[in-house]
């Protein structure tokens, strides 16, 4: 059966066949519920702890830190939402490129608890533009928010610097960092990060080869937090409701195999990356971010005068899957906020394609899909003309 | 071959069932997909089985699949319905909830912060076969009511409350009415479309589906309308953002559709071998149902023990996996809230079990709880000094204790 190359490993990732038969068993004979006290409860309740203590080995963490939620998004939303309810309304600083699921509760924050929203520009490359973080600075925020890694763009942020600047003016913000986008492709480190200032982080498993539906947010224990979901007091009373230990269960193992193979497919990552790239610049493409450190997988582009929906669909015909945006806001006809942000024009950004590959992706691959390109935009350019 | 323990706590979870599991591991597999991706068959895929799942779902209570707000579980949606419309409609209806005694945590626990920043709750206390009635719930009901909430099958005891009714009531006065419906689907026919209940929590992990994954029904006429609870990329017409978790939405589909399906039979059933053990219990002495029997799912079975304690009874009966209370709040050694709400006294409380049966229970098991029971409670109670007074004769209500 004629299968597509998957380029969109950003938006989500396969289960990892060792994932799988992991989760399996939880599913089936394994199905007791955490909170029970018999035996099936009992062992439910191991596998939730021992899948808290591989995340957090993953990430640096102590088991303890380690709050299971439904996902990335949720995570995000009980810092910004939870840290928030537990302070007086103050400035809530958060980049301009983060993640709907950041700025969104900095909006809700705004609107409805009287909160004041700094947004924190970004330049040309998507990175703090530093003035912009100089004035925020000057506002005391009592939280932050700033990824470690951009879903769109896959642009790094200098977390641990803007942290310590944060910190350093003694102000006791609470510093928050996503960085579902960064867990298996670059170091995430709690201990480190937190050495530097940053008070929680948040991951998601289906971004790692995880299953959807399990995600965490890592959260240094001098953070007062509001639970945002109540019930029954899981999660040492931060999260309610049933543990979703299958997910769990293969959430603790895709964390566990990203950290000890992160390092050998980063390089295989970079390589094909690179491969990409001199294909683009040949082609004469725009590739947003490009004097930015970036993910090992991720490659942001746009031609001018060939719009992304419709590259994207022809990409898609010709067996090759990547993305004209974000996934979660791909139903948005408007150009992406990240390269709006970026001070990108609106017609180039409309051109934009993401392509995010994963570590099953191969040379072969990536030379087919720029012969494809290449003949694809040539089809596209000379339609251009003719019209 | 008896496999031990016996698995009778299918109101905490229930195995997922293998049909459910097949259609659910494709997803994790080859159809990996996120449904929000828009520009390639990976992403459609993964739409259309969210889609088809929707449709099973409403199926079940005879919704529209445009009224189905998918959640990670029923505390999630039992979260979202309750402080999602009391934000929601604070400003024009007011500040009341009225609510019941033997509610879940997650309705109780919300209705507290609910109280926390300004609203006030009524908590209507059951009767002792914990029912409500519907004159109590007339006589709640203010001006400024905005929301009510009652669960149709209670976690503990299994009774079923007036839903209908009292979502004619609710309508009548304006009142937004949402119902905790986690244990009930597949056990009692739900229909949307004839009872006026605005908002109904639900999910898998009862009704022999995946955990981490459920439902929150939120009417369209009069349309129902909610403060999200959790901001993002916009998913679920804004209500509740975050990746769909495909696989998982297909095994509530398919759950949900094996209910509706099977349900019929299967309740019969259930409730067969449910009174086969209730009538195995009947013959001892001092041995009380909780809860209305009439008024009751066909798969729950709540009894206290008198004269035994209810620790040393768990104890005695590990062959069998059953639970003093609920699973959420069974790390407490707290006697359960829901039989101290029907007046039952704490030593009562104490030693009472629920015997939950459900799609794999047989009558070979049902036989063996049954003697296991009669043996191990007969023990106990042979070591109990209070036994031996009630069987002297001896009111204990009586007995002036002396402190040491």
């Amino acid at each position: 059966m004629f299968s597509p190359v998957y380029f969109d490993h950003n938006a989500t990732t396969p289960v990892d066949v060792a994932v799988l038969e992991a989760m399996l068993p939880y599913l089936g004979q394994r199905f007791g519920n955490a909170s029970s006290r018999h035996d099936y409860g009992r062992t439910a309740r191991r596998a939730v702890d021992e899948a808290r203590q591989r995340v957090a080995m993953a990430v640096g963490a102590h088991p303890t830190e380690v709050v299971f939620t439904s996902g990335g998004s949720e995570a995000n939303n009980l810092f910004m939402r939870g840290a928030a309810e537990c302070l007086k309304p103050g400035v809530v600083a958060v980049s301009a490129v983060e993640h709907p699921c950041v700025r969104e509760p900095a909006h809700w924050l705004a609107k409805k608890r009287g909160w004041t929203r700094h947004e924190i520009a970004v330049d040309g490359e998507g990175q703090i533009d530093r003035d912009d973080f100089e004035r925020a600075l000057e506002k005391k925020p009592s939280l932050w928010s700033v990824m470690l890694a951009n879903n769109e763009t896959g642009v790094l942020q200098d977390v641990p610097r803007l942290a310590e600047a944060a910190r350093s003016q003694a102000l006791g913000g609470w510093f928050h960092t996503d960085a579902v986008q960064a867990l298996g492709k670059v170091e995430v480190d709690f201990r480190r990060l937190s050495g530097a200032g940053v008070h929680a982080l948040s991951i998601s498993a289906h971004k790692i080869g995880g299953p959807k539906g399990a995600g965490a947010l890592v959260v240094d224990k001098r953070v007062e937090l509001a639970p945002q979901i109540l019930g029954g007091g899981h999660e040492r009373g931060l999260r309610s409701g049933t543990e979703n230990v299958p997910a769990i269960v293969g959430f603790g193992l895709a964390c566990e195999l990203a950290h000890v193979r992160r390092e050998s497919r980063g390089q295989h990552l970079t390589g094909l990356r690179k491969r990409i790239e001199k294909g683009l610049y040949d082609l004469g493409a725009t590739l947003f971010g490009a004097g930015a450190e970036r993910l090992p997988n991720t490659i942001y582009f746009a031609l001018s005068e060939i719009d992304g929906e419709t590259l994207v669909g022809k990409l898609d015909r010709a067996g090759f899957a990547c993305a004209s945006g974000a996934a979660c806001s791909s139903a948005n006809p408007e150009p992406s906020h990240v390269l709006l942000a970026m001070g990108v024009e609106a017609g180039l950004a409309r051109g934009a394609v993401r392509i995010s590959l994963g570590p099953d992706n191969t040379e072969q691959q990536v030379d087919d899909f720029l012969a494809t390109l290449h003949q694809t935009v040539n089809e596209l350019k000379g339609m251009t003309a003719l019209a | 071959m008896l496999k031990l323990p016996i698995y009778l706590d299918y109101s905490a979870t229930t195995p997922v069932d293998p049909r459910v599991a097949q259609k659910m591991i494709p997803y994790l597999t080859e159809h990996f997909g996120n449904p929000a991706s828009r520009s390639h068959p990976f992403g459609w895929e993964a739409e259309k089985a969210v889609e088809e799942a929707r449709e099973q779902v409403a199926a079940l209570v005879n919704a529209d699949p445009k009224e189905i707000i998918w959640t990670s579980g029923a505390t999630e949606s039992n979260n979202l319905a309750i402080k999602g419309a009391a934000h929601f409609y604070a400003g024009t209806k007011g500040k009341h909830i009225i609510t019941v005694a033997t509610e879940h945590k997650a309705v109780l626990d919300t209705c507290k912060e609910l109280e926390r920043v300004g609203f006030e709750v009524t908590y209507l206390v059951p009767q002792e076969n914990g029912l409500i009635t519907l004159d109590q719930f007339k006589a709640a009901l203010r001006k400024d009511t905005v929301l009510a909430s009652v669960m149709a099958v209670n976690n503990e005891i299994g009774v079923i409350q007036p839903i209908a009714e009292l979502g004619e009531i609710c309508r009548a006065a304006g009142v937004i009415f949402h119902v905790d419906a986690a244990q009930a689907t597949g056990k009692m026919p739900i229909d949307l479309a004839s009872m006026k209940v605005d908002l109904m929590s639900f999910c898998a992990h009862k009704t022999y589906g995946p955990k981490g994954i459920g439902a929150l029904y939120v009417r369209r006429k009069p349309r129902i309308r909610l403060e999200a609870q959790m901001h993002g990329g916009g998913h679920e017409r804004g209500m509740r953002s975050g990746t769909l978790a495909t696989h998982q939405i297909v095994g509530m589909g398919e759950c949900f559709r094996l209910a509706r399906e099977e349900m019929g039979i299967e309740n019969e059933r259930i409730r067969m071998l449910r009174d086969k053990l209730l009538k195995g219990f009947m013959d001892m002495e001092e041995v009380f149902v909780n809860g209305d029997l009439e008024q009751r799912v066909p798969h729950n079975l709540n009894i206290s023990f008198a004269y035994v304690e209810g620790e040393s009874l768990i104890m005695a009966i590990k062959d069998i996996a059953v639970s003093s209370g609920s699973a959420c709040t069974s790390a407490s050694l707290e006697p359960s809230y829901v039989l101290r709400a029907l007046g039952r006294s704490d030593e009562l409380a104490h030693s009472s079990i629920r015997f939950t049966l459900g799609r794999f229970t047989t009558e070979e098991e049902v036989d063996y709880t049954i003697k296991l029971l009669h043996d191990k409670i007969g023990k106990l109670r042979e070591l109990s000094p209070l036994w031996e007074m009630f069987k002297d004769g001896i009111d204990l209500n009586t007995v002036q204790w002396a402190a040491h």
